[in-house]
């Protein structure tokens, strides 16, 4: 059985470094914070992996399928006699993952900042931030009910806010900042409604009994539902429409995909940690968490979601090839590979072999965790060291930074699919499921993995190769051991986390699947990665003409590209143009002159009428009780006699 | 626990108020009653979960009952149930931060103190009060002070604010007299609100009381569209007049509209819950949208209030159980919330001596614990978990949504449309005070909150935490409340 005090520390720790650094860490901690947040961390990642043990190797697995527990469950709101918020410790297969992944990304995260945030100002208030994120989180990982899910989406959301703002003077930190929260806040509003629509179905808020009542054929909730729909289409689909909305937005799938690539205003490690491996997978895990609600009850939603995913994946690849921010390169390359996530999600089917997808999914989350953490830290590494995000101020740095250097290159084979990396085996999973399911899909996908190849290569070019690096200024080398521990750590996940027998953990339906890998299908993905790391290297190894000459014969193309295919200034042009001028102006110019004028006509109407009556003032008091009393009176009269 | 402790704390310290002999002795004075005050507030919490759980099932606890006009039935009845005792502890809390705030006034130090404690009279007795003639009595002690509040130590054109205030709440309280009458009259007369909860009042009656009460409350309380005394009046008014008014006063209207209107009369509030709908949601919509192109503070809190506020009327227009604890747990939550906000707007305006958000910048580096807490409240604003918006919010939307017909659903996602409204104005404003460089070098030399203001922020901080973070205690509180009144609706 599940230790429920174990499990409960898991995000307590955090939340406790999160109370005793926001408190008091100015005061009493401002050297120390770091090591406390590390070491509240640590346990709570050892904790998780205990977890993860007892549940994978002793007590999950029930009748030869792994099985869902609640150790720890209570009433937080009651909304009504059936509807509740609880909140509890939910453990299942992709809970136990997530936890493992997110602890064991955070601490590295957290390690690696002791030396890449030493010396800030606000060191103290950054670790407390990073445990308020690990919190919310894990909570959000362990919700039992939708609404705690809500609740800790919401609180990672502010947790995001107020990294990606943690350098609060700069302009453009602030900006990315708001945006990040107003975007994913209007996807929850989506979200929100979304959860209303379900559980006035379902009658519950609990996800356990939510899934059942809505998934068992001929349920009496079911019916019900059945009979509600808007516009033609019923009241499920909705539902699981706009929660998925909900998704797409934490997950920055097109089109609620612009505030990621701002948010790399943030502190690196904080990209690495919050806009990489943990919550921009919140959205894959939420569509996981409802999966057989999505596969058995509304099969049109899932589809597409699936379409979502491919679309971003592709989408996102083609900017990245353009982007000359080494961070921007990477959000775009994190888009991409959630957009895999999700249609691997979007192809699969509910229990047995049809649902490899979600093993698939869930695997490459996981690995995927792994190796753009990686990439972000060894990014850390190199704007510590050039202090600049651009390419144009880097190459030939493999002299400088060895060590990041062989770990940045382990991750760009391992997010290229070269074999035997991690990525290699969880992006040929999904591949086989969108071919198995969607030929459409499957193509895109195969296109998209040449791309992600040459893209990571031109980045992995540009950094550490093209022209020779002539150092100037201050350089402080890697920063030590505590930021290259992580690095050697998430290369070991990198390049040996795919050969974790996934399928025999993680399935649809909580029974082992077996493991499909076919030689002759991995022929043509890893052929067009081969070929795109070709490229990049005829483009970018030295310096050349070559990628000037491609830019402007692709013109119109490479622009759009370049200009993230306009879609910010869509936004912009909506919200700013839109729903400012056209909806806010005019609706405080009718209020300060229609509504208030309509009031001080009043007002003045009222005084030249008593202009008029202004003998009745005579100021005795008597008189003015007369007044009182009869209108008392007549309206005594009214109420008895007339009404 | 005796009710007139409640009465007999505002009144004592006002009395000690002006004896007192200097400034210092006045401010001590009046802020050892409203502790006393708030410890009576905590005290009767206790008191009544004590009741509650030895078995005591009464309506209301603690009643009392003195005849006053024999001949008209007019009765000093007064009594609490959960939803009166959660607003008075809401009043002791924005009272006694609002002393705390007001340290610093020079100006007729006495005089202000005794007018704001005045107020909390008001505000106790109206809340304790189960008799609509002695209830109207307290309702109009906490309005005529304010005028005074606002002429004397408002700012701006703060003649033309309280002139416009009290005109437009004086309104109110004409159209509540004329329910009253109406009430009293249809009601076998009598003014007792117990006795008029089980009077026969046919339909056609009913039909024609409920919009007097109904719009008389529903100006204090920022009915759209008699909602445009909120942003003159919160401009002028000092500090603690704004927390007054838009923490303690919108809820006396609130109350009303729900203990008296819809209480009362069940029937009117059937007939009228669609018109209610339609007003709160434009108010909801309408307010946020119209916040966003504020620049000054206080109107941004201004107009956000009756965004909010028209949370709590949505939900007492859709007329199920959980929408009116909703309802009764955004009053709460939007008193604290915004007595807060108002509190930090005034420490803000009190060093940088502006209000306008386009000529701050960078303050989070300069006052961290003012901005923290602007942050907090503003996030409470918006809904953040953990904090009390959050969780009347959600109560409200859960509870429209139990209406299934298009017409309620269109109206809550009109209103849940708004959340994202507000994480816009709210986000601009505190972008543009904390956030960003130091846009104004004078601003560098400004000290932190003093220790006063500290403990004004934190006394109303512990109060939007702990619904934030325990709904539960609250929710127990409320719902039985609610409860009653509903079944009153289904005529039960």
């Amino acid at each position: 059985m599940p230790n429920a005090i174990n499990i409960a520390l898991i995000p307590l720790l955090p939340f406790a470094g999160f109370l005793l650094l926001g408190l008091f860490g100015k005061k009493f901690f401002g050297k120390t914070a770091g090591l406390i947040g590390t070491a509240l961390l640590l346990v709570s990642c050892l904790l998780a992996f205990q977890t993860a043990y007892d549940y994978f190797f002793v007590y999950g697995k029930v009748n030869g399928a792994y099985q869902q527990f609640v150790p720890m469950q209570f009433v937080w709101l009651q909304f009504s006699k059936t509807l509740s918020i609880d909140m509890g410790l939910m453990i299942d297969p992709i809970s136990v993952v997530m936890l493992v992944v997110v602890t064991f990304v955070s601490l590295m995260v957290h390690i690696y900042s002791l030396g890449y945030m030493k010396g800030e100002a606000r060191f103290p208030v950054y670790y407390s931030f990073l445990g308020l994120f690990s919190f919310s989180m894990l909570g959000l990982v362990l919700a039992t009910n939708i609404f705690q899910i809500y609740i800790f989406w919401e609180l990672v959301g502010v947790s995001s806010f107020l990294l990606i703002g943690f350098y609060y003077e700069k302009p453009s930190a602030v900006a990315a900042s708001k945006k990040a929260f107003i975007v994913t806040r209007f996807a929850d509003f989506g979200f929100l409604i979304g959860i209303l629509i379900l559980s006035y179905c379902s009658n519950t808020l609990s996800f356990a009994e939510l899934i059942q009542r809505l998934t068992t054929p001929g349920s009496s909730e079911l019916q019900t539902a059945a009979g509600y729909s808007f516009l033609g289409i019923s009241a499920l689909t909705w539902g699981a429409a706009l929660v998925f909305i909900g998704g797409a937005g934490k997950s920055a799938m097109f089109p609620l995909h612009i505030w990621l690539p701002d948010a790399m205003e943030g502190p690196t490690p904080v990209s690495a940690l919050i806009h990489a491996a943990t919550m921009v997978v919140a959205g894959v895990y939420l569509v996981a968490r409802l999966f057989p609600v999505f596969a058995l009850t509304t099969p049109e939603v899932l589809e597409g979601i699936g379409w979502v995913g491919a679309v971003s994946a592709i989408f996102a690849a083609v900017i990245a090839c353009t982007q000359t921010d080494i961070k921007r390169v990477l959000a775009y390359s994190t888009m991409s590979q959630i957009g895999y996530m999700m249609f691997a999600l979007g192809v699969s089917k509910y229990g047995g072999e049809e649902g490899l997808g979600y093993t698939a999914s869930i695997f490459h989350l996981f690995t995927h965790a792994m190796f753009k953490a990686l990439l972000f830290l060894g990014a850390g590494s190199v704007i510590h060291y050039v202090h600049s995000n651009e390419m144009k101020d880097m190459g030939g740095l493999r002299k400088f930074l060895p060590v990041t250097h062989i770990t940045f290159l382990i991750a760009c084979l391992a997010i290229a699919g070269v074999p035997p990396l991690a990525g290699f085996f969880s992006k040929e999973e999904i591949l086989l499921a969108a071919y198995q399911h969607n030929q459409a899909i499957y193509y895109i996908a195969l296109i998209t993995s040449g791309i992600t190849a040459f893209y990571m290569f031109r980045l992995y070019f540009n950094i550490f190769w093209s022209k020779p690096y002539h150092p100037h200024g201050e350089h402080q080398g890697e920063g030590g051991f505590v930021m290259t521990l992580p690095l050697f750590l998430l290369a070991a996940g990198a390049l040996f986390a795919g050969f974790i027998p996934f399928g025999t953990l993680v399935s649809s339906d909580g029974k082992p699947l077996e493991s499909h890998f076919h030689l002759s299908f991995s022929i043509a993905p890893v052929a067009l990665g081969l070929a795109g790391i070709a490229a990049a290297m005829v483009l970018y190894k030295s310096q050349n003409e070559r990628p000037g000459r491609i830019s402007a014969s692709l013109g119109g193309l490479y622009t759009a590209a370049c200009h993230k295919f306009y879609i910010d200034e869509l936004y912009l042009f909506v919200t700013r143009k839109v729903l400012f001028n056209l909806v806010g102006r005019p609706a405080a110019w009718f209020d300060r002159n229609v509504v208030d004028g309509l009031v001080n006509v009043t007002g003045n109407i009222t005084l030249s009428l008593s202009e008029g009556i202004r003998k009745m003032q005579s100021g005795k008091v008597q008189q003015y009780g007369i007044y009182v009393l009869s209108a008392v009176i007549v309206l005594s009269v009214l109420f008895i006699y007339v009404w | 626990m005796n009710l007139l402790l409640l009465l007999g704390a505002p009144l004592l310290t006002a009395v000690a108020v002006l004896l007192g002999r200097n400034k210092q002795q006045v401010r001590w004075m009046a802020l050892a009653g409203s502790v006393v005050q708030l410890l009576f507030a905590l005290g009767l919490l206790v008191a009544f979960r004590a009741e509650r759980s030895g078995g005591q099932t009464a309506q209301m606890l603690f009643e009392q009952n003195f005849p006053l006009i024999d001949a008209l039935n007019i009765h000093f009845h007064i009594g609490v149930d959960g939803i009166s005792v959660s607003m008075i502890l809401l009043t002791a809390l924005v009272v006694t931060a609002g002393v705390l705030v007001s340290w610093n006034i020079e100006k007729m130090t006495k005089e202000f103190y005794f007018l704001l404690i005045l107020l909390a009279l008001g505000a106790y007795g109206f809340f304790i009060s189960l008799n609509l003639f002695v209830l109207f009595f307290f309702l109009e002690i906490s309005v005529v002070p304010k005028y005074l509040l606002i002429g004397i130590w408002g700012s701006g054109k703060k003649e033309y604010s309280a002139n416009k205030l009290v005109l437009m709440l004086m309104m109110g309280s004409g159209l509540i007299i004329v329910g009253m009458l109406g009430l009293y009259f249809f009601g076998g007369h009598d003014f007792d609100i117990m006795n008029l909860a089980t009077a026969q009042i046919s339909t056609d009656r009913q039909n024609l009381i409920f919009p007097f009460m109904f719009l008389g409350f529903g100006v204090f309380t920022a009915l759209f569209p008699l909602h445009t005394w909120v942003p003159d009046g919160h401009s002028s008014a000092p500090t603690a007049g704004s927390m007054f008014l838009a923490g303690i006063s919108m809820k006396l209207g609130g109350y009303g509209c729900l203990r008296v209107a819809v209480y009362l009369l069940p029937e009117g509030a059937k007939e009228y819950a669609n018109i209610i709908i339609v007003l709160s949601s434009i108010a909801i919509l309408y307010g946020a949208f119209v916040t966003m192109m504020q620049k000054d503070l206080k109107y941004i809190n201004a107009y956000s209030s009756v965004s909010h506020v028209g949370f709590s009327l949505l939900a007492i227009g859709m007329l199920t159980q959980t929408a009116i604890t909703g309802a009764l747990m955004q009053m709460i939550s939007h008193g604290l919330m915004t007595a807060l906000f108002f509190a930090v707007i005034g420490m803000i305006y009190d060093r940088t001596h502006t209000r306008m958000v386009d000529e701050m910048g960078g303050l989070m580096k300069v006052m961290p614990f003012i901005t923290t807490v602007l942050f907090l409240v503003g996030l409470c604003s918006l809904g953040l978990p953990g904090l009390s918006g959050f969780v009347a919010e959600m109560t409200v939307f859960v509870g429209s949504w139990e209406n299934d017909t298009a017409f309620h659903r269109v109206a809550t996602i009109a209103a849940a449309m708004s959340i994202v409204v507000t994480a816009v104005y709210i986000l601009r404003a505190i972008g543009k005070t904390a956030m960003g460089p130091v846009t104004n070098a004078e601003h560098l030399e400004l000290k932190d909150a003093s220790w006063n203001e500290k403990l004004a922020a934190i006394i109303l901080l512990a109060g939007i935490l702990s619904i934030g973070l325990a709904p539960g205690w609250l929710n127990d509180l409320l719902t039985p409340g609610a409860e009653i009144i509903v079944n009153r609706i289904a005529g039960k």
